[in-house]
């Protein structure tokens, strides 16, 4: 589904400020794949996301999705295969924009923008009939604006609104980070539930190792812009938080440095 | 004040709030500010004003100033997006480059529509004085064009143009490219402008190079106090504060240009200087209000 051969990724190559962020990566990920990413800050896991979305493009290597070299495409033309939810959760919603606006341009990408109404009375039904799902009462809500929502709300629309048209990737980049823990926990199962039902091959880079270990097929640990470890099924489900740890330790060869890579 | 002057002021509010309608669009749905309009007012004025002095009809020479407006405003979008140059720069250089082009479109600074047939005389109706005539024209073309703005907002397109100023990175995750936006909503909105510049000339009677200076602040200033009077809620509200505010702020012209200040008295050359201090008024009456607030609580 998605292949990335020999990636690299360097912010301001040649100045003094240069910083590569990815050294190299070469991961093949299957259709139906659920990955966990983990890694201290400064790994390269959100750089690698962006680069598959397209936000960035690298120095080296190349991106396939279904076996269409994608690398250079600008990221407004990826979209039409990616589907996304950024940390922050006021990053994947327009805020001066009601609900239901908001899930008509989700129910639209990847298609060009014309003059159809765009929202009609049959999508306020079909999105309503989506947001019931979630279970906040936001169904009755659709012509309020998203700023008068909360962080966890916004985090739980946008997640649906990735979802709204099919994505072939779906890529989450520690998209519970910034919510309080019961929000957290809500917005994680309403991921699980979504990729489940859907069966969409999905990237989600985490903090949180107990999350890494208990969500998906596959987990992939990253070190200073390399893939240090990646395991996948029964492995994966015998692998602990103390697993996890050993190995930064021993791959780092020094103590885990990062109290961010502690959160259990 | 009197009626005439009085009846001056909400022609003159009418014909510019279409401009403002304009100036909206990109200061605030797509959050880029643009210089052009200084320029496209007089292209606007220009293009009509030569064209019907060739035999044009005033309906189709309005026409053409709306598309040389979007030209002018595609340029801007298109140093501003293709180019990277900085908005504001990208729309300064082609207002200046527009100052040379309106003067080559006219062949002199200043063009005389005296005789000549505008659309007033062409929808004259015998019944109706001119004075209340010209602004139910203009009240019409603002009206029109604020509902085919509201309706255009509504659209997939529109929907797409405003998230590009509220959010431009969830648009691209959309699959929506930014850059085709700024380039549809510049021309839109230069386009509104144009034809505020060619109405202008028709009534007027004259097109001018230097009628366009001071065109952004008068709109922002409008914008601006449109908002704090009707709010700006929904599209519906925000489309509708552009007119009232362009009527609001042509009256408080005609008000301040009428008294007597002490020794002082106002003349229209001192407009741009009051304009200013409108919109420094205008827009730190908010912040303001937030420091009272914090001050009682």
């Amino acid at each position: 589904m998605l292949q990335i051969t020999n990636l690299r990724k360097v912010f301001n190559e040649g100045s003094i400020n240069e910083m590569v962020a990815i050294r190299s990566i070469n991961c093949l990920v299957e259709k139906g794949d659920f990955i966990t990413v983990i890694g201290s800050n400064g790994a390269g896991k959100s750089t690698l996301l962006n680069l598959v979305a397209g936000t960035f493009t690298p120095n080296e290597g190349d991106i396939f999705i279904s076996g269409e070299r994608v690398t250079h495409w600008p990221e407004h033309r990826r979209a039409a295969y990616i589907g996304r939810v950024f940390q922050n959760p006021l990053s994947g919603t327009c805020a001066t924009m009601t609900i239901e606006e908001n899930f008509a341009l989700a129910g639209n990408r990847g298609k060009k923008p014309g003059l159809r109404w765009g929202v009609t009375r049959r999508d306020h039904k079909a999105f309503q009939e989506k947001i019931r799902l979630l279970g906040l009462g936001l169904e009755y809500r659709l012509k309020d604006r998203v700023g008068l929502l909360s962080g966890g709300q916004r985090q739980s629309l946008t997640l649906l609104m990735a979802t709204l048209q099919r994505p072939r990737i779906l890529l989450l980049d520690e998209h519970t980070a910034a919510l309080d823990p019961p929000t957290a926990a809500q917005v994680l199962k309403l991921t699980q539930e979504l990729i489940q039902e859907m069966g969409l091959t999905s990237i989600m880079v985490t903090h949180n190792m107990r999350h890494a270990l208990e969500l998906g097929n596959r987990l992939v640990m990253m070190h200073g812009g390399k893939i240090i470890l990646d395991v996948a099924g029964e492995e994966k489900r015998r692998l602990t938080v103390q697993d996890l740890l050993n190995e930064f330790a021993k791959l780092k060869g020094d103590a885990v440095a990062d109290d961010k890579m502690l959160l259990i | 004040m009197s009626f005439y002057t009085f009846m001056g002021s909400v022609e003159q509010g009418l014909v510019y709030a279409v401009m403002v309608l304009g100036v909206y669009l990109t200061f605030r749905v797509l959050d880029f500010p643009d210089l052009t309009v200084d320029g496209t007012l007089p292209l606007g004025a220009a293009v009509t004003g030569s064209l019907m002095l060739q035999g044009w009809d005033p309906f189709t020479s309005l026409g053409m100033a709306m598309l040389a407006g979007a030209l002018a405003g595609c340029v801007t979008g298109f140093l501003a997006t293709k180019l990277r140059i900085m908005s504001l720069l990208a729309s300064i250089i082609t207002m200046t480059a527009l100052y040379s082009i309106n003067i080559r479109i006219m062949g002199r600074p200043n063009l005389a529509l005296l005789n000549q047939t505008t659309i007033f005389d062409a929808l004259a109706v015998p019944a109706i004085p001119r004075f209340l005539l010209t602004p139910l024209i203009f009240l019409a073309v603002a009206g029109g064009c604020k509902l085919v703005l509201d309706l255009f907002l509504h659209t997939h397109l529109g929907l797409a143009l405003r998230g590009t100023g509220d959010n431009p990175q969830m648009i691209r995750s959309q699959g929506v490219s930014t850059d085709n936006m700024i380039l549809i909503g510049v021309s839109l909105s230069n386009a509104l402008v144009a034809l505020a510049g060619g109405l202008v000339a028709q009534s007027q009677g004259f097109a001018d190079v230097g009628m366009g200076i001071g065109t952004i602040v008068a709109g922002l200033a409008s914008v601006i106090l449109g908002e704090s009077l009707v709010g700006k809620e929904s599209v519906l509200r925000q489309t509708l504060s552009a007119i009232v505010g362009s009527l609001v702020y042509r009256f408080a012209i005609v008000v301040a240009l009428s008294y007597q200040v002490g020794f002082l008295r106002l003349t229209p050359s001192d407009l741009n200087l009051i304009t200013a201090v409108l919109v420094v008024v205008c827009l730190t009456i908010p912040m303001l209000r937030k420091r009272m607030r914090w001050k009682r609580a």
